[in-house]
């Protein structure tokens, strides 16, 4: 024993003997980060969508909903996470629950601007051409708020992959559990491997999505001064 | 509905607000880690945040600030500030946590607040021989308002929800309240915690806007053309920060 003196045992920050050791745990951690992110920011994105075009269609629900996601985004994670308890105990139900419900926020209002924006003459052209609702939205409405919509899900994303780290009070944290875990254990290189990582999940989350909106929307390049005021809806949405 | 009456039950226990995990001394532990860091933070953002708006410079740097905060866990930086040697001096952590927390959405609203302000605007201050310090305070920082105060209202309300999160970190707060009922596996005790720990944070959204509304320098500003359309979703993403 007297030989490894290793840095899991000096307790080092950084300790590549953890990685190769304990890979598995990260693996595992991960993939249950990547799964709770994913599933929840889906639903989210699911949910929003119907919740946005009814706003859009009344005035009075926009206050509504606008108003209860508000509501909802102002209430503390782990308060949140604790508030589902009683529903739905100990399970990564609860989790991706209180992150769906969170995500409401951004996405909603994001897909909202994004669908005001459309311009009053291409709704105009598309009726003229006989479009009826559904295929006015699918073709017409939804491609030209897809940087604002893209934008939403890039921001929703990034945040949900940094709040399911405080899943790990109920066990369903990813790669936070392993950051509480550490803490009570006080091992340094679990607590700065994981946090690392889950940094670099939400950097890679955004690149990706930054990619697929890349692909998605090329004509948000093609024109430099068309291109200017879409990215310009995407900035407004997007400081943050 | 168990949990529910078992949390009013809980609420309504007097032993339950006395002593040193009282609800009484958690929430005053919670309003001073609260209080104390959003003011430092406020002392170290806005006058920066506002140099910069008004010459103009380090849009990037403004704006950045929140995306890195939004992708940053809450619970990672409090967790690797305890296990520094700076975990030795008691609340330390817990509040270089919430400064770091609270400035970027005062530094990136109140950037983009003074930014937004009317080009023309400025220069018509200037033409009338307004000096760079006449046109910050009489025409930028007035014009900016809005957005100062919805950074100010986004920062307080990470403050609170990272305050809480301390309590996993194993700091006091308001938050030990419903990481103690976890630990003991009382269902009433975590949702009656967190019932306080919600009701607080929107009370004190609540009053920062009441507070933002009765403050507001010009009245106008909350009705210019450009103002709410442009502001809001900015400042509601701003907000998105992170709920700790």
């Amino acid at each position: 024993m007297s030989t490894r003196r290793n840095c899991l045992v000096e307790n080092d920050w950084i300790c590549g003997e953890y990685v190769r050791t304990r890979g598995q745990d990260l693996i595992d951690a991960t993939a249950q980060h990547l799964g709770i992110t994913a599933v929840s920011v889906a639903l989210g994105v699911l949910v929003s969508f119907p919740l946005a075009l009814l706003a859009r269609r009344r005035r009075s629900v926009a206050g509504a909903v606008l108003g209860l996601t508000t509501v909802l985004y102002t209430v503390p994670s782990l308060a949140m996470f604790s508030l589902l308890l009683p529903l739905f105990g100990l399970s990564a139900a609860l989790v991706v629950t209180g992150l769906v419900l969170y995500s409401l926020t951004i996405l909603v209002r994001n897909i909202l601007t994004g669908l005001q924006a459309v311009p009053e003459e291409a709704v105009e052209a598309a009726r003229g051409m006989g479009y009826g609702t559904v295929r006015l939205l699918w073709e017409v409405e939804l491609p030209l708020a897809l940087p604002a919509v893209l934008a939403g899900i890039r921001i929703a994303t990034v945040s949900t992959v940094a709040l399911t780290t405080v899943g790990a009070i109920v066990g369903h944290g990813g790669l936070g559990t392993l950051i509480l875990d550490g803490l009570d254990s006080t091992f340094k290189a679990q607590v700065l491997t994981a946090s690392v990582l889950c940094v670099l999940l939400a950097v890679a989350a955004d690149l990706l999505l930054l990619g697929v909106q890349r692909l998605l929307t090329p004509w948000t390049r093609a024109r430099p001064e068309r291109g200017r005021t879409r990215t310009r809806t995407a900035k407004v949405a997007e400081p943050a | 509905m168990n949990a529910i009456s078992g949390a009013w039950d809980w609420l309504t226990t007097g032993t339950n607000w006395r002593g040193e995990s009282g609800v009484w001394h958690r929430l005053a532990e919670h309003l001073y880690f609260s209080g104390v860091t959003l003011a430092v933070a406020c002392l170290l953002a806005l006058p920066l945040a506002l140099w910069l708006g008004h010459i103009g410079r380090g849009g990037a740097l403004a704006v950045n600030v929140s995306n890195v905060g939004r992708a940053v866990p809450t619970l990672a930086v409090l967790v690797l500030l305890t296990l520094t040697p700076l975990g030795e001096h008691g609340d330390l952590p817990t509040l270089i946590a919430l400064v770091l927390f609270a400035v970027p959405p005062l530094l990136t609203n109140a950037y983009l607040g003074m930014r937004e302000v009317d080009r023309s605007v400025v220069e018509a201050a200037r033409g009338m021989g307004m000096s760079g310090g006449q046109v910050f305070r009489k025409v930028e920082l007035p014009l900016a308002y809005p957005l100062v105060m919805t950074g100010l209202r986004s920062a307080a309300v990470q403050v609170v929800a990272t305050a809480t999160l301390a309590a996993m970190a194993g700091e006091g707060g308001l938050g030990r309240i419903i990481t103690a009922g976890f630990n003991l596996q009382n269902t009433p005790q975590v949702v009656a915690g967190a019932f306080l720990v919600a009701v607080l944070a929107l009370l004190v959204e609540g009053v920062l806007v009441v507070a933002g509304r009765v403050c507001d320098p010009s009245p106008v500003s909350r009705t210019r053309p450009t103002g709410p359309r442009r502001g809001r979703p900015a400042c509601r993403t701003s907000r998105s920060g992170s709920n700790g």
